[in-house]
Order: C-alpha cells, then structure tokens, then sequence
C-alpha cells in the first residue's frame, strides 16, 4: 500500500476539505449534512460503543438531540473520540461542532481556554469506595488509608486538598488506567478507591465482589459536566444549551417520547410551546419550530436518557441523586421556554 | 613385508558388523541426555526451565481454556455469584463469549456492515498477493509485484475509502480558471511538462543524454496521472471515513503502509547518507537524525494535536493520513540506518571492482552492493518490521481506534463489565500479535537461509 504519498498528494490537489468554521457553525452544519461530536474514548454510561459499534450514553444522546433539533434526525451525528488531552484543541480548531466527553466546567476552561459550556447534563463529584469489612462509615475516618486513584488526574489533586483541610494522614496508589487501578484494590493493594462517582459505580462491576464494597456519603469534589462549544458563536451555543433545557422541560412537563404526539393537542400552554404548537422559538434558534418535538420524540425526556443509560435497570444502576429535577429535591433546573 | 606371505596371520574380508550404539546415547533418551542434561550446569538450569515453565503453562491452559466460560449473552455469564451470576465464587478465567461479541468490531472497527464485503475483498487480495510473493518456488514475480505495489494499494484505497475524490487543481491561480476537475487535469498535465523539462535541462547541465531520464519521468508522471485518476472515478461505492475505520484492519492499513514506504524510502536516504554529494548527504544526515530523534508518540501528537492548530481555521486534514505519513516518515529513518549498515559491511573492493567494470553509480548499487548489503541485513530490516508493525498500537493515544484502541475502547461496555474482561481481551491481543509477529520472523529465518550463498 503505497497509499501515504498518492493520498498526501490527493489532500494536497483538493486543497483540503474547508468549511469555515468561524462564526456561523450552525450553517455549516446544516451545509455539510451533519454534526461533528467529539465523544470519550469510552466511558461507561456517558459514550461508549456497544458491540455493534454504535455509541451510546448520555453525552452521546445530547449530541443525538442537537441533530433531531437541526435536521429532525437524531441519526445525523458523526463522533470522534478524543483522548483528555486532544480534546480541547479538537474543539478549537474546528474538528468537531460540539464537544460532549464528561467534560468539568472550572472558570479556567470556560475563560482562558475560549470555551462554552452549555449546561450541565450530569452533576457528578468526587467519591470514595471501601471495604465493609474495613467498618468505615465516613471519609473524615479515612486516616492513615492507602487511596488507589489514576495518575495525573484531578483526582488525586482533590484527594490532596481534601485530606490536608481535615488533617488526615494518607498514602496514594497511582495507575496509569482505569483496569489497573480497579485491579489494584480488588487485590487489596490498598485501603480505598477514589474517582468520580459514576466511574465508581461503573468500576464497581469489575470487582470481584461487589457486594463487599460500600461508596462513602461524601462527595470531596464538584464536577459539573456538560457539553462545550467555542466562545464566539453565540447561535451555536444557544442551540446546544436549549437543546439539555428542552430535555429538561420535557421531564418536568411530563412529555416523553411515548407521549410527545399525543401531548401536542395538550391544553397546557407550557406543553405546547415545548412541542412548537404555540410560539416561534425555534425560528429564534435558527431551526423548525418542532424542534423540541423533534428531540423528545427521538431521544426521549432527561428522564428517560438517564434511565437508558445508567438508570437502575442498568448494569450501571445509578440512582437520580444529585441529577433529579429541582422539583424533587435534585438540581436539574431549566430555564422555561417562552 | 615377511607378514605377507604368513598364513597365520588373519585378513579380514568384510567389515565387522557396526553394533548398536548404547540405549542411553539414541533415540529419545539420548536426545534428553545429550541437550538436556549433558553437564551438570545444563541439568540445573534445565530444571530450573521444567520448574519455570511448569509455573506459567498449566495456569495459562485453565484460565484461558479449561475453566473459561465459551458462551453466553452478556457479563452474567461470566459473572460469579457474588457478582450476580451464576459461577461459583473464586472463579477466575477467561471470558471468550465476551471477545466473540466484539469480534466484528475487533477485526472491522465500526465499519458499516453493508460495507464489509469491500474490506474482505481488500484482506483476500492482500494475502493472496502476499502469499505467492512471499514464495520463491512460484514464478511470476514480477507481474506479482505489480499487482501488490501497484494494483492493489490503489484498488484497496478505492475499495477501503469509496474513492471519488475530488480534485480541483492546484496551479493555475483561481481568478484565471475556476476550480474543476478539468482544472486539475490542465494542472497536472502542466506540472508533469514542468517536471520533465526541469529533469531534461538538468541531465544536459551534467552532460548526460537526457532523453532516457526524461522519458522515466514522462512515465512515472504518468503512472501517477494513472492513479489519480482511477481514484477520482466514482465507481458507485458509498464513501466510509475514516473515522468508521478500526480494529484490526486499521493496524493492518498502518503497518503495511509503514512497511511498504519504509524500505524504499529508507534505502534512498541510505544512499544519500553515504552520497559524495554534500546537499543530498547533509539533506539525508538531517532527516534521519531529526525523525530518530524523536519518539513516536512526539510525531502523533504533533500530527494530532499541534498540526490542526497551525492549519487555518476550520481547515481539516485525515486523521488516519495524518498518522499514516507519521508513521511511514519515522520508520524509514530507521531503516535507512539499518541498510546503512549493510552497506558499510561490504568490503570497499566490491565497490572498486563494480567501478572497475565500468558500471556508473546507480548500476553498480543495483547489481552489487544492495544485493549483498540487503542480504546481510535482513535480520535487521525484519526487526524494523516487528517493531514497527506493534507500534501502530500508539495511533490509540491519538484517538484512532486501532486493534488495540478497539480492545480498550470495549472494555467501558457495562453490559460485559466483569472482573476478568480487560484480562481476556489482553491475552487475545497479545495471541493475534503473536501469530502476526512470529510468522515474519520465522520467514525472516527462511529468507536468510535460503539466501545464504555465502562463504560461512
């Protein structure tokens, strides 16, 4: 295959494939036929690829209904999964639309790093898995405690801050990958394991018994993750921000994507403006106003991404916590569309 | 002499018949006796192997086959009680159903499945190409090669990618001619006229008859004319991207473009390195040094990360390309260290005498030195090879989902996510690489003996 050189040659006589992607990406979009969405390179729950390939979860879904809102298609979405460090730059230099990869919203990110978040589609936090047999009940009686995490993560920084503002002794274990920290613990090699609590439940399916293993109450970090655009489009942005608030309305008006068609003919002002029965805010976003419609009907209601994905009735078995709507005492709150 | 005629003495007619030799010294004993046991230093570390490898081998067998569950539909199987399953507690071993429900995407990545005759179509030509060149008692070499350095890297981008590709020139300024494939072809039959003539004035500069340089160029600018444009026909085959492409065939496209462009490459940057002619020597110093001074990674994430950043905004350039000319860049510096080193091994009279029958340069390095300074180094090219070909597991860290990057990328399924899933799908990587790596060595080991016309 002496494919390198003709190829070069090829890109470099097209003069690369260019869409400008400078200020209006939601044309772009809607010229090229579909939306770039950079995804983790696999992260249980959030994206990951199932054995046929396609990818699923719930950063994957979000970038499924920014499709459904732009062409009425969930399917219209290309992924490309980047590593921690790729992710950023991927973004800035237009690779990809919209960066959906359990990415923590911190100051720095959304200032410096010329980055938009557009909300927060999971409250997640740093947490910490014992023994039970160790017959701990809280990390504040975690001293003295050897700590299994990832190297060169936030991770261990949290643990640092949080074992040193409460005078506690510790020791770490660093792996370089998620298998080896897991493996280390299951084997004893040390007293607790600590990464994000989702991650924790996701991990907690590779030890060797489960039941013998508690997640302590406490949660030593905030980690708001949610989907990212560049700063400077602010039409872009908006769309990517609505569409998690559409999905969050949807819940909270009790729209799902069993009910959407029914509920159009709704007699409850609120419903049909969601559904684009009354009002035109998709023609404010720059879409057909069946927009919401368009995502509920393919994707579903938060609820019922959450629930598909790392519900209960997953291996992964996450409960709505943190995540529930505000009305049930979570902090998932959406601005109201009118 | 007075014994001659003493009919005392005893001549023997015949040979005495040879007896057996002792029980211990043949057979299967003798063997163990004589390689195995033959002084006592060989017999402790002899026992020390039986010992090593009674540790490793019977643990191996049950875990990877005796004690592995070969069926089931998702982690429950392979899940013991304590984990929600039905397999007594303390089970440990591999989980096979897990690597055969991902075995389309180990092997084809997310490849459309509608597609995948397009990528079988491109494995079976590539074996079957590959076998009998690798043969030496099967004729037809030389239409052999042409198929499987010229038919088949352009069939199987074709087949691989869709083709179609769109040119639309690059010479002539765009306010002259709007940019078509008409455009293009006006382009490259220019560049082609302009590399002929800059070739013509520069073999009369050197006093040389330029018409056989020129016509080479003519027909190389052709062939690749040839190529272009069988690349830009639309032959009705649904575009894939890269970014579907994966698993094992993605290492394989990598390796083989590593492989292939390396040996070339790296026998011209040999030659420059050696080359009485300053620029092409210091060009060659250069490039060698500059891509061995730099680990491979350094080259992906250059490739990955920086290069998008000093492209223009929204330009973008293939991943899979970018990787691809990284990794065919790097390996042929390694190579052309490797022929180098052949060829300083051959004596400096092989040069004078090549001089000495009137061969000019590019004759006597065809027929005499590489001949012999290939041969010597084949161990060391098929090292190169090796290596180059486990390398391609980095492209992982760049995003690009290569067997490896396939193999980890599954492990965040949780419908399979059980203790023993990352161990297993490990031990299946490392078997195909295995298979893979053994095999060239062991044709590396034929190629040398068969070659081996040598005075050792």
């Amino acid at each position: 295959m002496k494919k390198t050189i003709v190829s070069a040659l090829g890109v470099a006589a097209m003069g690369v494939t260019a869409f400008g992607a400078s200020a209006a990406t939601l044309d772009d979009i809607k010229a090229k036929g579909f939306v770039q969405c950079g995804v983790s390179q696999g992260l249980p729950g959030f994206s990951n690829p199932d054995s046929a390939g396609n990818w699923t979860g719930i950063d994957v879904d979000l970038c499924r209904g920014v499709a459904a809102a732009v062409f009425g298609d969930a399917t219209k979405v290309k992924y490309t999964p980047l590593s921690a460090k790729e992710r950023f730059t991927a973004l800035q230099s237009g690779e990809i639309d919209v960066l959906s990869r359990n990415t923590t919203w911190t100051a720095t990110r959304d200032t410096t790093l010329g980055l938009n978040f557009a909300g927060v589609n999971y409250y997640d936090g740093q947490g910490f898995m014992v023994r039970h047999d160790l017959g701990v009940k809280s990390a504040l009686e975690l001293s003295g405690a050897s700590i299994c995490t990832n190297t060169g993560t936030t991770t261990e920084l949290n643990v640092a801050d949080y074992f040193r503002a409460n005078k506690l002794e510790y020791e770490i274990v660093a792996f370089e990958k998620a298998d080896e920290v897991v493996a280390a613990y299951d084997a004893g090699r040390c007293d607790v394991y600590t990464t994000d609590q989702s991650g924790l439940y996701a991990q907690r399916l590779k030890l060797t018994n489960p039941a013998d293993h508690n997640v302590l109450p406490e949660i030593i970090s905030k980690e708001p993750l949610g989907p990212v655009v560049r700063q400077g489009d602010d039409q872009w942005f908006n769309l990517v921000k609505w569409t998690h608030n559409a999905m969050v309305n949807a819940e909270e008006l009790g729209i799902t994507s069993a009910n959407a068609e029914a509920m159009k003919t709704s007699d409850n002002p609120a419903i049909r403006r969601v559904l684009g029965t009354e009002g035109e805010f998709g023609a404010a976003l720059g879409v057909g106003n069946d927009w919401a419609f368009n995502i509920i009907s393919q994707v579903g209601n938060y609820a019922e991404v959450f629930e598909r994905n790392v519900g209960p009735d997953t291996p992964l078995a996450i409960s709505r916590g943190t995540n529930d709507l505000w009305s049930k005492g979570g902090l998932q709150y959406a601005p109201p569309i009118r | 002499m007075a014994n001659t005629n003493n009919d005392v003495s005893f001549v023997r007619s015949e040979l005495v018949q040879a007896s057996a030799p002792p029980s211990g010294e043949i057979g299967v004993v003798g063997w163990i006796r004589k390689n195995l046991f033959s002084s006592p230093s060989n017999t402790i570390l002899t026992l020390i192997g039986l010992f090593l490898l009674y540790l490793v081998v019977p643990g191996t067998l049950n875990w990877g086959i005796f004690d592995a569950v070969w069926s089931g539909e998702n982690r429950l199987a392979c899940a013991t009680v304590a984990q929600g399953g039905e397999l007594p507690d303390g089970w440990k071993a591999a989980c096979w159903p897990y690597v055969g429900a991902y075995l389309k995407l180990f092997i084809y990545g997310r490849y459309p499945d509608a597609e995948l005759w397009r990528v079988n179509l491109v494995l079976i030509m590539f074996f079957v190409g590959l076998i009998p060149l690798l043969m030496p008692s099967i004729g037809f070499k030389r239409e052999n090669l042409i198929f499987m350095l010229g038919i088949f890297p352009v069939a199987s981008f074709v087949l691989l990618s869709g083709g179609n590709l769109n040119f639309n020139g690059f010479l002539i300024p765009e306010a002259i001619m709007a940019p078509s494939s008409f455009k293009f072809w006006i382009d490259f039959i220019l560049l082609s006229l302009i590399i002929c003539g800059l070739v013509g004035v520069y073999m009369k500069a050197t006093e040389t008859d330029p018409k056989q340089a020129v016509t080479l160029a003519a027909i190389a600018m052709a062939v690749i004319g040839v190529i272009l444009f069988v690349m830009s026909v639309d032959f009705g085959l649904v575009e894939v991207e890269t970014e579907l492409w994966g698993g094992f065939v993605m290492t394989l496209v990598i390796a083989v473009t590593g492989i292939v462009a390396a040996l070339p490459l790296g026998i011209l940057l040999a030659l420059g390195r050696r080359s009485d002619m300053p620029a092409v020597s210091l060009f060659s110093v250069i490039f060698i040094e500059f891509w061995r001074g730099i680990p491979l990674i350094t080259v992906l994430f250059m490739s990955s990360v920086m290069l998008p950043l000093f492209l223009p905004d929204g330009v973008t350039f293939d991943k899979l390309l970018r990787a691809l000319i990284g990794v065919a860049l790097f390996s042929s510096a390694y190579m052309a260290e490797v022929v180098r080193g052949g060829m300083q091994a051959i004596p400096k009279g092989q040069y004078e005498g090549a001089m000495a029958v009137g061969l000019n340069y590019w004759q006597s390095m065809r027929m005499i030195i590489l001949p012999q300074a290939l041969k010597i180094v084949i161990p060391g090219i098929v090292n190169t090879f090796i290596g180059l070909f486990k390398d391609t597991t980095l492209v992982s860290i760049i995003g690009l989902l290569d067997f490896l990057g396939m193999i980890n990328l599954s492990h965040s399924d949780s419908n399979w996510a059980t203790p023993v899933q990352a161990m297993t799908s490990y031990l299946f990587c490392a078997f195909v690489f295995f298979i893979f790596c053994f095999g060239m060595a062991r044709y590396s080991v034929f190629m040398e003996d068969r070659l081996n016309t040598s005075h050792r």
